[in-house]
């Protein structure tokens, strides 16, 4: 990166159960995902950014602030650092109500009282929760909480931002509704997004660019179409199983950007994502009867076998993953070069405002 | 059925040694120890013995002592004149004596059992109205040695002694001062003086009762900083040179030994404090007692108490 | 088949046995008390001189030594369950040394450490002047000897059971470590250092042995409730035991008085 504006890190730190070795190099106002398994290092990278842990070596920069650098004898502490952190299930500060929780940065970092309460005020009024200011965190939903925690974290005007599996204390029924909330709220704010997730999902829907990383190390880095579309290892390919699809809606059909179509459930308009796994990809020798709405051929391009399923890689329009049975291949005849219909649910299909 | 000790005694002159000292139903004596061939049970075996009899006791305690003038002369009388010339005591004997004499009846007590192989005098010591109460609730003593003569009056009253205490000790009042004598105390006058650090024991306890008589015969009005809970707690104060002057007893100055300075005064005679001891009623081992008493009384006694400061009565 | 009822309480009969021979323990030395309490004459009694002294003393005296517990108790717990210095057990252990050694004990210690040729009070004593035994400091002294491992035990536990995570969040949000103490650590271990807090103030309302040794005894400066129960004891009893009703009645009355106010707020 040439840029000078935003994160660049040189992450090197021993621990018990691995060595973490990452180089991240963020431009301010975009999202970077680190994606892993949990125990690959992603929160103690987080922690590295934060101060809360300090660097074995390396460096780590943010615009032109030195915040860890081991060699030069420089650290900063967390308290000094420009940068909020979203915690996994938020931490906010149970004795305090959701205004002085949001307060509490800006009155630590020296604002008074009075002017700490209205620039928590102003934020919560900017995440939609002006009128929870007097309540207390355990009142909260999931997702006002996380609001909550994100206005907390941006009411000390940090230039880096931090969010630690974001979505993980969240329920799968008010997931979908807050992840496109957050990615709204991440797309306004000016400065570098570093997230954690161990779910491809988060990271392919929230993040510019995605870091994979697995036992302290990167092992594929790009952004999340590239990384969906080309999983460089298997492990990779396990993790972004997923068709996801960038189009722009107009009520219950998506144009896709690669030029081809497809019918969702619910009604939308504007830019959004489509997701669905391979696992909801069916597959036909002819085109099906009564067939489904979203149904075009494609030809077999690559075959995996993964424990007792076999993905398919899938040319067409547009290109598709599935995953189906070792008896399916043999039944089918899904070998490369095979010609066959690929049909989907518009019901399988997640969609996302993008 | 609590067997009456007249009974018992009569009963002890006709019937063969073995037999001669078999517990009453109301006694607390582990048989082993009255047959003399086992020396001493454990401790915990003894305390469980006193336990059980004393529980099986508790209910015949009144009838016991509804002739209490009449039954410790025959107890005494007829072993004491039965007895040959050595005197074949054994077991325990339990003494229970003021914190005062705590030195001296330890000293004593070695001596008594070189003198008698075959007794153990176990000893206990506190605070005279203490051990009173602890007796009259029953507990298992031979001989109570007091520091006081009311609160051995309060305990004949009560029924828990076995006929008249004897005087075989006083002991007066002495100004203890911290070695160096930092206050220049030179009589008990210093004892009005607001510029020292003065300690004397409460009202409430003996030493603190004797202590107001003294100061009443010499007219002075005493400005202590603090009304210490014994005589013991004084002396510490003392020693700790955290008072400049204590009024504690002359015995105690001799055990202190170098730690403290003892000046007598001439009004201390307003308040001699006498020392009774006597047998306790029900005493587990009578003989035992009545030896003790003596040997305390007799000269081997004496010299011991004078040695330790106290006054022959 | 009858549904099995573990009592209409809902506690099963092999806690509840224990249990219930537990509270009587507790409760039948108490009830002897309220028994012997000679009722007409408890008035006469109360009123009498010194009385209200040695009760108003061990009131002040039993909350002055909470507070000092609370000022000095609660940094100390926190460095035994956060810090990272060296020989953290041995320290722990020292703490809890008032909590086994006889009071008495430790009122000689408390002399020799503080006192007019203490170890410390001698210096007090030859450059300032400042003699602390036989005064009222003395006495919250000893009662804070005596009782703040009480409060330091139950804030380190408290301490240790938090979540230190808070107090990462605090510092990410740019809090040092003292604005992290107090707005976050603090509020957050509330409960447990308002029941250390409780027991240190009830230990020190009934300290008796440290006390008297260190401070003596006198009436309005350094006889508290305990040492006037002692001494009645000596002469009159029925005094001793009204003097004890007293202060039962008075603890009592402070603990659900806090309880009401404290547990239900932060319940």
């Amino acid at each position: 990166m040439s840029s000078t504006s935003g994160l660049q890190g040189q992450l090197r730190v021993r621990r018990a159960e691995f060595t973490l070795d990452l180089v991240l190099a963020v431009p301010a106002g975009s999202v970077t995902a680190l994606l892993g398994p949990n125990g690959a290092g992603k929160t103690t990278s987080l922690s590295l950014l934060a101060g809360l842990l300090p660097l074995d070596t390396g460096r780590v920069s943010l615009d032109d602030t030195v915040l860890d650098d081991p060699g030069a004898g420089v650290f900063l502490a967390p308290e000094r650092r420009p940068v909020g952190v979203v915690f996994q299930d938020y931490l906010l500060f149970p004795h305090l109500s959701v205004l002085d929780n949001v307060a509490f940065g800006p009155r630590s970092r020296g604002a008074g009282r009075r002017a700490a309460r209205v620039i928590a005020q102003r934020w919560l009024e900017r995440l939609g929760l002006g009128e929870h200011a007097s309540a207390r965190p355990r009142r909260l939903s999931g997702g006002q909480a996380q609001r909550v925690a994100i206005a907390r974290a941006l009411a000390t005007d940090p230039r880096l931002l931090l969010l630690d599996e974001p979505l993980a204390a969240l329920d799968a029924s008010t997931r979908v509704e807050v992840r496109s909330e957050l990615r709204r709220h991440l797309r306004d704010y000016p400065g570098a997004t570093v997230l954690v997730t161990h779910d491809p999902l988060d990271a392919m829907v929230l993040a510019d660019q995605i870091v994979v990383i697995e036992g302290g190390r990167a092992v594929q880095q790009g952004s999340p179409a590239e990384v969906a579309r080309h999983p460089r290892t298997a492990y990779v390919a396990r993790l972004v199983g997923l068709n996801l699809y960038r189009g722009r809606a107009s009520g219950t059909t998506v144009e896709l950007d690669e030029g081809a179509r497809l019918a969702v459930g619910p009604a939308h308009s504007g830019p959004v994502f489509l997701a669905f796994p391979p696992s909801a990809v069916a597959l036909h020798r002819a085109r099906p009867d009564g067939s489904p709405r979203n149904c075009w051929p494609v030809t077999v391009a690559g075959l995996e076998q993964q424990g007792n399923l076999v993905r398919l890689a899938l040319a067409g329009h547009p290109a598709v993953l599935a995953d189906v049975t070792a008896a399916a291949v043999a039944a089918l005849d899904l070998v490369p070069g095979a010609k066959v219909w690929a049909a989907v649910k518009a019901t399988e299909i997640e969609v996302y405002p993008g | 059925m609590a067997e009456h000790p007249m009974d018992h005694a009569r009963r002890a002159a006709a019937l063969p040694r073995s037999n001669r000292q078999r517990t009453p139903a109301c006694r607390v004596r582990p048989s082993g120890i009255a047959t003399g061939r086992s020396a001493r049970l454990s401790l915990l075996g003894l305390v469980a013995v006193l336990t059980i009899t004393l529980a099986g006791c508790s209910a015949s305690t009144s009838g016991a002592a509804a002739g209490p003038s009449a039954s410790p002369k025959g107890a005494l009388a007829s072993p004491t004149s039965d007895r040959p010339s050595v005197p074949a005591l054994s077991g325990n004997v339990v003494v229970f004596a003021a914190a005062s004499l705590t030195k001296t009846f330890t000293d004593l007590a070695h001596s008594f059992e070189s003198a008698h192989p075959g007794v153990h005098v176990q000893l206990s010591f506190g605070g005279s109205p203490t051990l009173a109460q602890q007796i009259e609730q029953g507990a298992p003593a031979d001989v109570f040695a007091s520091a006081d003569q009311a609160v051995m009056a309060q305990a004949v009253k009560a029924a828990a002694i076995a006929g008249t205490p004897q005087t075989f000790a006083t002991n007066v009042l002495e100004i203890a001062v911290p070695v160096g004598n930092p206050g220049h105390v030179t009589s008990l006058a210093a004892f009005a003086d607001p510029s020292l650090r003065i300690a004397v024991c409460a009202v409430q306890v003996p030493c603190g009762a004797a202590s107001a008589k003294v100061f009443a015969v010499a007219g002075i009005t005493p400005r202590p900083d603090t009304l210490e809970q014994d005589v013991t707690a004084v002396l510490t104060k003392v020693e700790l040179g955290e008072v400049d002057a204590g009024l504690v007893y002359r015995t105690d100055v001799a055990v202190a030994g170098a730690k403290v300075l003892g000046i007598p005064f001439p009004q201390s005679g307003a308040a001699v404090n006498i020392y009774p001891i006597a047998q306790v009623a029900h005493a587990p081992n009578p003989a035992a007692a009545v030896a003790f008493i003596d040997y305390v009384r007799g000269p081997i006694g004496r010299q011991a108490l004078a040695q330790a400061g106290f006054g022959s009565p | 088949m009858r549904r099995r009822q573990p009592g209409a309480s809902g506690v099963p009969v092999i806690l509840l046995v224990p249990a219930l021979v537990g509270l009587a323990f507790l409760v039948i030395p108490l009830l002897g008390l309220l028994v012997r309490t000679p009722w007409s004459s408890l008035p006469g009694q109360l009123a009498a001189p010194g009385v209200r002294s040695a009760l108003q003393l061990s009131l002040v005296s039993a909350t002055l030594a909470t507070a000092v517990s609370l000022v000095l108790g609660v940094p100390l717990a926190w460095v035994l369950a956060r810090s990272r210095v060296p020989g953290r057990s041995m320290l722990r252990a020292l703490v809890t040394v008032p909590l086994v050694l006889p009071p008495v004990v430790g009122g000689v210690a408390l002399l020799l450490g503080l006192g007019r040729r203490g170890v410390l009070g001698q210096y007090l004593f030859s450059w300032f002047g400042i003699s602390l035994p036989f005064s009222t400091a003395a006495v919250v002294l000893a009662e804070a000897f005596v009782a703040m491992p009480f409060l330091v035990v139950a804030v380190e536990g408290a301490l240790r059971a938090a979540d230190q995570r808070y107090e990462q969040a605090a510092a990410t949000l740019g809090a040092d470590r003292w604005t992290t103490f107090r707005r976050v650590t603090v509020p957050m271990v509330a409960p447990g250092i308002v029941s250390g807090a409780v027991l240190c103030w009830a230990r020190a309302l009934g300290e008796f042995g440290a006390t008297i040794t260190f401070a003596g005894n006198f009436p309005g400066r350094t006889q508290t409730v305990p040492l006037a129960v002692y001494l009645a004891l000596q002469t009159d009893p029925q005094a001793a035991i009204v003097l004890s009703l007293l202060m039962l009645s008075v603890s009592v009355l402070v603990l659900v008085g806090l309880r009401g106010r404290w547990a239900g707020g932060l319940a």
